[in-house]
């Protein structure tokens, strides 16, 4: 099989697909950790919501054309609601305790949200078809392939620069760099501190419900896609570097890479070689390999 | 070495005599309750010498839970050894276990040190799930082959109850012991502890090797007692429910989480006849503890006495 160049060439599209709609996950995770320093668990919960509500969305408009990119709108305002209400909430009254207070009370809301997702849409697997205009195959010379998976191939980079330039080249980007370094100081200087702290968690959280809404025609939207899509999120960010947005994107990559290649090289294994994979970069840099070494706290 | 304050060593005395009485209510579900209990208050004590006493927060501690179970529920059914030998060899294999993954651990510290002991959580999950030859996969490894000396429900109760006595009795004395005392200096302040001379690395990786040791037997225990180990006992969500029970009963104190573990395992079987929404439940109480109650249920109760002595 590895010496078919076809079969090669479509794995490592499935690789690049599979990364990139993760990685839209991932960057929202790490974002959120960059500037409120908290690992955000419930990550994968909005990851979750993003997909069922995506469906939903469809199922009112009767799958009629568009609908899907309704659904996708509406998972990215949806999780952005659902996270200002959290962060205005509950959350920023912990931004002053632990780091583990902050760690198990992102877990509260992962519990607390996995049912809620129960009540409302049930235990029932449900499937979202490919979006009308994007459900054939491009010739793509060597080999056909799903015009849907090749949408995420662009739209994953296209975000990433859309985030970079965010982040490197305006105002707002700048701010949140800032925060990233020092928060005290950017209060001092006059910055309101807890409104960046709340656009940063609400966009990281409608990244996590955008990222769910893409990949509900991959995956069977279903309960239990929170715990182990939030276990990937990880994995990629701890790889790339935690808060680092390229690291979140390369690291995206390698781990679609790892699982796409690994499934045929060791089938049934490339899971352990993912984590395997995250323990060496965690032994050799522990900051990840586009992350910064963090002053230790003692 | 410090001794057990009277009314500490009386309650204490008093909870295994009462829990040794538990059979002889006849009633099955108590005594299920009670070995259940007692084997997860073991585990909460264990992971409290890692977060208590040395201050290092393991969201991974499922990982040698599970391995003191599969090894000793492997040991037994497809190796035949004998359970002198086995649960021995399971709780060693966990401590092995558990001093690998901690020396490379403890080069991190805080929110690193957990993600790190989570990475390597997750890949005992892995392994237990892909494994399918030895672990039975997402199956699950039932049939466990438990000594008929103790394989009825009142007799694996005692055994339970003695095993997680002598466990507990021996924790106390490390954490009560110059290591102890030592470990607590560490967390209060680690550049001052290692100014005066200790070992800051060496003392975290002891913590961490007690820690998954103890948290081992429990799992031996749980494995026996379930007749079977489940993949979801290795997986993240049990490290973090181990980890609220520690929370619940208060970390700073040595019986804290043993008292955390019982009052959410309770809950758990509570409100399970009510409601399938456990979770949401124990969201609830997570999120009170987190908000209103940061020193747990022990905490509470100090509060409490102090508050109406001033009164």
């Amino acid at each position: 099989m590895l010496t078919n160049p076809t079969f090669l060439f479509v794995q490592l599209m499935n690789s690049i697909s599979l990364g990139m709609n993760l990685f839209i996950i991932a960057a929202g995770l790490s974002l959120i950790f960059g500037v409120l320093r908290v690992i955000n668990f419930a990550h994968g919960a909005f990851y979750m919501f993003g997909a069922y509500i995506c469906y939903s969305t469809i199922a009112y408009f009767a799958e009629g054309p568009g609908s899907f990119w309704a659904g996708v709108v509406a998972a990215g305002l949806g999780l952005a609601i659902l996270a200002l209400l959290i962060e205005r909430g509950l959350l920023r009254f912990l931004y002053d305790k632990e780091h583990l207070m902050q760690l198990l009370f992102t877990f509260a809301i992962v519990l607390i949200l996995g049912d809620l997702a129960k009540i409302i849409w049930g235990t029932d697997q449900y499937s979202v078809p490919y979006p009308a205009g994007m459900d054939g195959a491009a010739n793509l010379g060597i080999s056909y392939y799903p015009q849907y998976l090749l949408f995420l191939c662009v739209f994953g980079p296209v975000l990433a620069i859309v985030m970079w330039l965010v982040v490197d080249k305006t105002r707002w980007g700048r701010i949140i760099r800032a925060a990233t370094q020092d928060r005290e100081m950017l209060a001092a200087l006059g910055m309101n501190v807890p409104l960046v702290y709340t656009s940063v968690f609400v966009a990281g959280s409608a990244l996590a419900g955008i990222g769910g809404a893409l990949a509900a025609p991959r995956v069977a939207v279903s309960p239990g896609m929170d715990t182990t899509i939030i276990v990937e999120a990880f994995i990629i960010v701890i790889i790339g570097g935690l808060g680092s947005l390229w690291g979140s994107f390369w690291g995206a990559l390698i781990l679609g890479i790892v699982t796409m290649y690994g499934t045929v090289l060791v089938p049934d294994w490339e899971i352990v070689l993912t984590y395997v994979l995250m323990l060496v970069v965690l032994l050799l840099r522990p900051w990840g390999l586009f992350g910064r070494p963090e002053l230790e706290s003692h | 070495m410090m001794v057990l304050s009277r009314p500490v060593a009386i309650a204490c005395l008093a909870t295994v005599v009462i829990l040794a009485l538990v059979p002889l209510t006849g009633q099955a579900f108590f005594v299920d309750l009670a070995t259940q209990i007692l084997i997860y208050a073991l585990f909460a004590l264990s992971l409290n010498v890692l977060i208590g006493y040395s201050g290092n927060v393991s969201f991974g501690h499922a990982a040698y839970f599970a391995i003191g179970g599969y090894a000793c529920a492997i040991l037994l059914t497809t190796y035949q050894w004998p359970l002198i030998i086995s649960f021995p060899a399971a709780v060693v294999l966990a401590g092995v276990s558990a001093a690998f993954v901690g020396y490379f651990c403890i080069r991190l510290t805080d929110i690193y040190f957990a993600m790190l002991t989570l990475a390597f959580s997750m890949l005992v999950w892995s392994v237990a799930l892909k494994w399918r030859d030895v672990t039975g996969g997402d199956d699950g490894f039932v049939g466990v082959a438990v000594p008929d000396l103790i394989a009825g429900r009142n007799s694996y109760f005692y055994f339970t109850l003695i095993v997680v006595t002598l466990s507990t009795a021996v924790l106390w004395v490390i954490c009560h012991s110059a290591f102890g005392r030592t470990l607590v200096a560490v967390r209060e302040n680690r550049t001052r502890a290692g100014f005066v001379g200790v070992n800051t690395r060496m003392m975290r990786l002891v913590a961490f090797i007690v820690a998954g040791t103890f948290a081992g037997i429990a799992g031996a225990l749980l494995g026996m007692y379930n007749r079977g180990m489940f993949i979801e006992n290795a997986f993240w969500t049990e490290s973090a429910q181990v980890l609220i029970m520690t929370l619940l009963g208060g970390m700073f104190s040595f019986f804290g989480p043993a008292i955390g573990a019982a009052v959410l395992y309770l809950l758990n079987v509570y409100i399970n006849e009510y409601t399938e929404y456990w979770p949401t439940v124990l969201g609830v109480i997570l999120l009170v503890i987190l908000l209103f109650l940061p020193e747990g249920l022990v905490g509470l109760a100090k509060k409490l006495r102090r508050g109406t002595g001033s009164a």
